[in-house]
């Protein structure tokens, strides 16, 4: 049997929602054999295949690096997943989104911070206008809220795709 | 004041006017007060004083309708006392007033009535043998036009003879212009300024609610009087019993003006019939239900009320507002009788602090028709008692809908609450109310005088009568205009309103109805007949009678956007389709606007609009998206080409 | 309450009794059919305006809010179909984008009206963008706290506040989107002279916006399931004298 190309996508998060992915526990070894893991912040691998079946994205989309990501996850994916709340509503990165970026960047490494003063320059990317949710910038196939989504909705997710049910008819587990 | 009373001060008023050489008449409505009709009237008065041996008698009058040709002024010359009316163009020009009164009024043939005794004393026809027009007055002007008088007293009748050249005139294009080169008033030295009562925007009228708005001083009771006022209150508290005049209301298929077109007798009926009710102190959580101090010094009992809705709101509507600086006795009078019909003892009228000089001339009118005994205790020698309050509405949209007009007034928020329980059964503080809107009891005393038959015979088979509406926009003639419910929507726009003004010279694409409730019918659909069904069918409403006319250089999404905004900023907040969904409409009006929207945003535009119409709370929220909806409807093609082209990155 | 005639109606086709002072919500709960709420709460007066109980009523051009409708003999109520569905869904994503919404860093996370109602609906994204307002918090109360861009504008406290407690230190100031509640004159809650520190309006709100200060996001439970006995008290108490 084919096994599905999977790959996990880490965009502005905390990473709870791998550590969500990971909370499947011993159902992961059950799953293992039907999947393979191409793509994931757990990995190695650092380029993006060109072809994959499922990819699971964590993270708002906050800037032009994070957005150029979604949209060559999208490129190359058969099914898109936002997985949890900042990939589905913006959540805590959104947060920042009252402020213009001049007025964010003062109020926390300015007027909020200790010791040396001003925003980094360098090895950081600038930020987008808005945190954004996934759907803003890319075509979702499946919503997974929570924060962090529980891993039973993983799971189920998972499951839908490999028997080849239908994503919309998946219940929600969790809100906020 | 007795019936008999009323008629000798009416007939002393006609009397006065007839003995006067030369009768001026500024209006003193708002439109023109602020292009300076103040400052004319004063130097036009000035003059007459200057010169007391011609005799002229100068009054500040009512609106004209052509408002946008401000200060409007007419001028009239009675012949010699001594003769009968000779005057050359009487016949030539029964029009030569600028309005005219309807064809099918019963004492059209009512001449000039000089018999003080006489029944029914008209001052209706009174300007209409041989006055002049003026328009764009300025008070430079006021010795000149005196000066035609005295120069020659006789020819200015002659002067007003272009009716008989203004046959061939009817493409009222440029009419106004046309008739100031008109060969009579060549050698006018006003020539320029005399306006041609044969325009369309005044032959086309027909007058119930603006009737005699030219000869009506709005400060002055006995001026309202020889307009026949009060003659309907008296003759209802005198002849006939409250289900008659319910009756006669309901025949003549009055309908309410304010927008909905509720039938206003039945309204009337379901008031009567409804018990009174010891009001109520706050309703709910919120409110002191304080009464006003007038209603206070009264015994607590079972009560009704009748209230006037004058909270004019939509952006280029100011019908009510005219009518009520105009004629506030007519308002008035068209409460006392509804008051007496529905058994109501207490009245208030519910008027924007917007209207400072609307609000002056109500609080002088109550004044003096309590004087007179036309409103307080024991009317017209009845026992009727009916005493009338303002109350300033605080510049809130919405305190238009009636459930928030009623918290307004109790001393509450203003915002609406679901109905039923309606206010025709439950209203102020729990009593049951009448409220209608202020054009609609402007049509009662003439109903009543004229009879039901009279109103039924104006208008279509559903929407009697006529209908006030306020022409902005890219017309040649703005202003305000009556006219007989069904006429055509190309009679309005293209030949009363003129077309496109001269400089614009471009195509009139659409005329927007009903303001932000309304929607945006475009040209090819003007052979419309205007009445409440069909333009509901069209996707716009009648309206309280905006109506804004645009040309080819308007952009419908820009339009739609337009009162979006409008309804985002006054959503009361109550609701949440009307308080967020309004504001998700015009962010997305905002994305495709600027060009960047989706096909998808069109689907989501359309699903909102319709969230809103089916799920919000009152009229504001439910009728919030029909200038989107229409819009689309009609201009989809705007939409789509504005969208973004599918890139991808 | 009774002295009102009994009538009978159908609701999702099963018929039902009821005394025609009693709403459709009320009928419709005592025969164990279930319409979502949000601003109604048992023992305040309703006041129809969140919309999320919106309800078919045959003949009805648009659907009504079941909450402050009565019932009228013969009445076909239906109280959940695809397209009712779908518009309470709009409407609670519609409130959901209006405020800062946010369940992660909320002290009723797990114990929110709203969260549960977003479940419950299927709400898992937003379709309409969220406008992240940047409305005022006020912290000036010694024992609560008040974070209006968690408030959803039901105004159960100002009724709480009014109707039970008798204070009326709530109300609403200001139009549409800049509506928001306010206690006395918009002074700070902390310097609001009316309000007597009961805390009812904190229990009765369905959201984090009003919360009690010190708690967890755990021990952050709304209590007001009294409510409706306090409106009993009162009223048997007036009615005794």
């Amino acid at each position: 049997m084919k096994r599905l190309r999977l790959a996990t996508i880490w965009l502005d998060g905390c990473s709870g929602c791998h550590m969500s992915f990971l909370d499947m526990d011993e159902l992961l070894l059950e799953l293992a054999p039907r999947l393979e893991l191409a793509y994931s912040p757990l990995v190695d691998r650092k380029e993006f295949p060109e072809q994959v079946d499922l990819a699971l994205l964590e993270g708002a989309v906050s800037t032009p690096e994070d957005e150029a990501k979604a949209r060559l996850v999208r490129a190359r994916s058969h099914l898109v997943v936002a997985l949890g709340d900042c990939a589905c509503n913006g959540n805590l990165p959104a947060m920042r989104n009252r402020l213009d970026n001049a007025e964010l960047l003062d109020l926390v490494y300015r007027q909020q911070a200790e010791g040396e003063a001003g925003p980094p320059t360098r090895n950081v990317p600038p930020l987008l206008p808005h945190s954004l949710p996934l759907h803003r910038v890319i075509d979702v196939d499946l919503f997974l809220p929570g924060c962090p989504p529980p891993a039973a909705a993983i799971v189920r997710a998972l499951t839908a795709v490999l028997e080849g049910r239908e994503l919309s008819e998946l219940p929600t587990l969790k809100f906020g | 004041m007795t019936p008999e009373e009323l008629q000798r001060i009416a007939a002393e008023e006609l009397q006065a006017r007839q003995h006067a050489r030369h009768r001026i008449g500024v209006c003193t409505a708002s439109g023109c007060l602020s292009c300076g009709s103040r400052e004319v009237l004063t130097a036009i008065k000035q003059e007459a004083a200057d010169k007391p041996e011609m005799n002229l008698r100068v009054e500040g009058v009512g609106c004209m309708g052509l408002c946008s040709r401000g200060p409007l002024v007419w001028v009239q010359t009675n012949p010699p006392p001594t003769e009968t009316s000779t005057a050359a163009s009487a016949d030539a020009s029964p029009t030569a007033s600028a309005p005219n009164l309807p064809d099918a009024s019963p004492d059209d043939s009512a001449d000039i009535t000089t018999d003080a005794s006489s029944d029914r004393p008209t001052g209706a026809s009174a300007r209409a043998e041989s006055a002049l027009l003026y328009k764009q007055l300025t008070p430079d002007d006021a010795p000149t036009l005196i000066a035609t008088l005295a120069a020659a007293p006789a020819s200015p009748t002659a002067a007003a003879a272009p009716p008989a050249t203004t046959a061939e005139q009817t493409s009222a294009q440029d009419s106004t212009q046309t008739s100031a080169q008109a060969p009579a008033t060549g050698d006018h030295p006003l020539a320029q300024k005399i306006c041609d009562p044969a325009m369309p925007f005044f032959k086309r009228q027909v007058k119930v609610v603006l009737d005699q708005f030219e000869n009506i001083d709005p400060e002055r009771l006995e001026s309202y009087l020889a307009a026949d006022g009060y003659l309907a209150l008296l003759d209802c508290l005198h002849h006939r019993r409250p289900p008659e005049i319910i009756d006669e209301i309901t025949r003549s298929g009055l309908r309410g003006r304010g927008g909905g077109g509720y039938p206003t007798g039945l309204k009337w009926s379901t008031v009567a019939k409804a018990s009174a009710f010891v009001p109520q102190a706050g309703q709910g959580h919120a409110g002191s239900g304080r009464q006003s101090a007038g209603e206070a010094e009264r015994p607590d009992g079972p009560r009704k009320y009748v209230i006037c809705n004058a909270d004019e709101g939509d952006p280029g509507a100011f019908m009510d507002r005219s009518v009520l600086e105009s004629a506030p006795h007519r308002v008035l009078e068209g409460m006392a009788i509804a008051a007496y019909a529905v058994g109501a003892d207490f009245g208030y009228i519910y008027v924007r602090a917007e209207y400072p000089l609307a609000v002056e001339r109500l609080r002088k009118a109550i004044g003096q028709a309590e004087k007179q005994g036309l409103l307080g205790r024991n009317i017209g020698g009845s026992d009727f008692n009916f005493q009338v309050e303002i109350r300033l509405g605080a510049g809130a949209f919405v305190c238009g809908e009636e459930t928030a007009l009623l918290a307004s007034i109790e001393g509450r928020r203003g915002q609406p609450r679901p109905r039923p329980p309606y206010p025709a059964e439950h209203g102020l503080w729990g009593c049951p109310t009448l409220i209608n809107n202020v054009e609609t009891f402007a049509n009662v005393a003439a109903i009543i005088n004229r009879g039901a038959d009279w109103f039924a015979s104006l208008g279509t088979d559903k929407s009697k009568g006529t209908k006030v509406f306020a022409l902005a926009g890219k017309v040649a003639n703005t202003g305000l205009i009556e006219v007989p419910m069904g006429i055509s929507l190309t009679e309005i726009v293209n030949e009363m309103g003129g077309g496109t003004p001269d400089e614009a010279g471009g195509a009139i694409k659409a005329v927007q109805t009903g303001g932000p409730s309304g929607g945006c019918i475009p040209a090819a659909h003007f052979n419309l007949p205007v009445d409440y069904e069909s333009l509901q069918a069209e996707g716009s409403i009648m309206g309280s009678g905006g109506m804004i006319i645009m040309d080819d250089t308007a952009a419908m999404v820009d339009v739609a956007r337009f009162f979006m905004e409008f309804c985002v900023e006054e959503s009361c907040g109550k609701c949440t389709p009307c308080r967020v969904g309004t504001k998700q409409v015009l962010l997305l009006l905002e994305k495709i606007g600027r060009g960047e929207g989706r096909p998808a945003d069109l689907t989501q535009l359309e699903e909102l609009c319709h969230l809103l119409q089916q799920t919000s709370l009152c009229g504001l929220g439910q009728s919030a998206a029909n200038p989107v909806l229409s819009t689309l409807r009609f201009f989809r093609r705007e939409y789509v080409e504005l969208l973004a082209g599918e890139e991808e990155a | 309450m009774s002295g009102g005639r009994v009538i009978t109606l159908q609701i999702d086709g099963r018929d039902c009794g009821a005394r025609e002072e009693q709403t459709i919500l009320e009928v419709a709960r005592e025969n164990g059919i279930y319409i979502p709420t949000l601003c109604h709460l048992n023992g305040l007066h309703p006041v129809g305006g969140c919309r999320i109980c919106l309800v078919e009523i045959a003949g009805a051009p648009r659907p009504l809010p079941a909450c402050v409708t009565h019932p009228v003999e013969g009445m076909q109520v239906t109280t959940d179909n695809p397209e009712l569905r779908r518009q309470r869904r709009l409407i609670l994503e519609l409130m959901l984008a209006e405020g800062n919404h946010i369940c992660a860093v909320c002290v009723v996370n797990g114990h929110c009206e709203l969260q549960e109602l977003a479940l419950q609906l299927g709400v898992d994204h937003l379709e309409v963008p969220a406008l992240y307002p940047s409305r005022e918090v006020d912290a000036s109360h010694p024992r609560f706290g008040l974070d209006r861009n968690r408030c959803v504008l039901c105004t159960r406290c100002v009724r709480v506040c009014g109707e039970i407690e008798g204070a009326h230190t709530w109300d609403v100031m200001g139009r549409g989107l800049q509506a928001m509640v306010i206690s006395d004159l918009n002074q700070p809650w902390g310097e609001a002279e009316s309000c007597t520190g009961c805390g009812k309006c904190v229990q009765v709100c369905p959201t984090g916006a009003l919360f009690e200060k010190g708690k967890s996001a755990g021990e952050m439970v709304k209590r007001h399931l009294h409510l409706p006995l306090l409106t009993a008290m009162r009223r048997e108490e007036e009615a005794g004298e």
